[in-house]
């Protein structure tokens, strides 16, 4: 057991789940907008842009995120000269928080519908009948109570942003599941206690979120 | 779309014309958008015939795509079926009667769900090796399939478990009255129903596992994208071309399979109570596919 300590004491883990949170964070905000843009898309009454953005929730819900973030860093910035920074580390995060929010932007936007459908009818057409058109109703009426009602499958999604950001190790981004890679590499004797300590690393992270979003979901509900 | 129709009215001449303007000024954007793309693509050569004569060549796919495919579907197949028997042990042991089972599979349910699969395919592939006596060649697939069984054996034992709830109450009423024990009535009336109510969530859980296999890619399983990558490696270098190929190929099986579940979704849609989820609230449509709700938005990737 100490000599497993010793072990682990070798290796910056808390450094390496930071760049996990700091993906999430980063990606989180950005997926949010364009998630929300998405949706706002979704429900207008412009066919082009309602046909736009069913296009791409389709495409890219169907897609891997492995692809996406592999593209990052196999096409985007090599054959398109994509370049958000200078020096390489930065220039990959950034290219990595980029990609987990392309991603994630569909499921946002897949929530916040979801949001929308708990809007009783009534509340639209009650914006209608005061004179307001398609873009107020949405922003004074109908958003704030599908924000409401979208926390908890907007929740999910976080949990599944925080967990997807291990997945840039396919774009050579640091984080955890590198350096776990990296740790039962050198130490193979001790592979099922770092998985161990790396999943329940994980647990601690993403169970707390679950409760606060569960929580926040009943207590925010719009109560009918 | 009639739908849409209770977010704003059925448009007026004025409201028709500012729609039609909407339509034009919303279809210039997302066009100029794409022609700024293929302009930039243009711009670095990325229609150069050469590049994407390779991705016609019957030898490319033939040495490439087609294997990649396969050991994709392979992984996605074994995951499939691993998943769905841990599911079952797993979702019929959180509904025990015993509450230390009920404890115990519920722990390892909550456990796998928080974990990311491509830790837990690390380690499968770690220990493949290393503890398993697993011959190296087979490592990558053995770290691919116990990652996604894990994960999503997980999510589907959750949905067996919410698909018996949901069951109406006299569905076991009944079956207790005519004589049957707990397990019983759980194996021959309750899970057959549920099993066909989770139907659509289930197919919808199969287009995740065939999406996460390609994080077999960080673990060198020669999946599609590792295929991809490595059409793309060789002069002319058509890596664009060969991802975009690979993410074709992945969306078309998806979105058949996502189809069928929207397909399944309908038939079955009234016949059971539900499928462990609320009816949504009476409220603005907005044409939501039975896939959109019942797609597991935790979903790896």
């Amino acid at each position: 057991m100490s000599e497993f300590l010793d072990t682990l004491s070798g290796y910056d883990i808390a450094g390496a789940y930071w760049v996990n949170l700091k993906l999430t964070a980063f990606a989180a905000v950005l997926a949010l907008v364009l998630g929300t843009t998405l949706a706002m898309m979704r429900i207008s009454p412009v066919t082009s842009l309602r046909w736009a953005g069913t296009t791409y929730v389709n495409v890219v819900r169907n897609m891997p995120l492995t692809i996406i973030m592999a593209s990052m860093i196999l096409v985007l910035w090599p054959q398109l000269g994509l370049t958000l920074a200078d020096d390489f580390a930065t220039n990959f995060f950034r290219l990595a928080v980029i990609a987990l929010a392309v991603y994630h932007a569909s499921f946002v936007c897949e929530s916040i519908r979801s949001g929308v459908n708990t809007v009783p009818v009534g509340q639209a057409e009650a914006a209608r009948a005061i004179g307001l058109a398609f873009l107020p109703a949405a922003r004074l009426v109908i958003l704030p109570q599908a924000f409401r009602g979208a926390i908890a499958p907007l929740g999910n999604t976080l949990i599944a942003l925080i967990k997807n950001s291990t997945v840039a190790a396919a774009a050579s981004v640091p984080e955890i599941s590198v350096l776990m890679r990296e740790m039962v590499e050198n130490d193979a004797n001790f592979v099922v206690p770092i998985f161990l300590t790396i999943a329940v690393g994980f647990v601690i992270i993403v169970v707390p979120v679950g409760v606060l979003t569960t929580y926040l979901s009943r207590r925010l509900a719009v109560s009918r | 779309m009639s739908a849409q129709a209770v977010l704003f009215d059925t448009p007026g001449p004025k409201g028709r014309r500012n729609i039609a303007i909407g339509n034009v000024v919303g279809t210039v954007i997302v066009l100029g958008v794409l022609a700024w793309a293929l302009v930039q693509m243009g711009s670095k050569g990325q229609f150069d015939p050469a590049k994407w004569a390779v991705m016609v060549d019957p030898e490319t796919w033939q040495f490439y795509f087609l294997p990649g495919l396969q050991n994709t579907l392979t992984a996605a197949a074994y995951a499939i079926v691993l998943a769905m028997v841990f599911g079952l042990l797993f979702g019929v042991g959180r509904l025990a009667s015993n509450s230390v089972i009920r404890g115990f599979c519920g722990l390892v349910v909550e456990f796998f769900r928080a974990v990311p699969v491509l830790i837990m395919m690390i380690a499968g592939w770690f220990s493949a090796a290393l503890l398993l006596n697993i011959p190296p060649e087979d490592a990558p697939l053995f770290g691919v399939v116990a990652g996604l069984t894990l994960y999503n054996g997980s999510v589907i034992a959750e949905l067996v478990r919410s698909g018996v709830h949901g069951l109406p109450k006299g569905q076991r009423e009944a079956s207790l009255a005519i004589g049957m024990t707990r397990g019983q009535s759980l194996r021959s009336v309750e899970l057959p129903q549920a099993l066909i109510a989770m139907l659509p969530s289930l197919i919808s859980q199969f287009v995740v596992i065939l999406k996460d296999t390609a994080l077999g890619y960080i673990i060198t399983y020669p999946e599609l994208l590792r295929s991809a990558r490595l059409v793309g490696s060789d002069a002319p270098f058509p890596i664009l071309q060969a991802m975009a190929v690979a993410a074709v190929l992945f969306i078309v099986i998806n979105f058949l399979l996502s189809w069928a579940a929207g397909r399944l979704a309908r038939r079955f849609g009234g016949r059971s109570s539900d499928s462990g989820k609320p009816a949504p609230r009476v409220g603005i449509t907005t044409g939501l596919a039975g896939t959109a709700d019942t797609r597991d938005e935790t979903g790896g990737n």
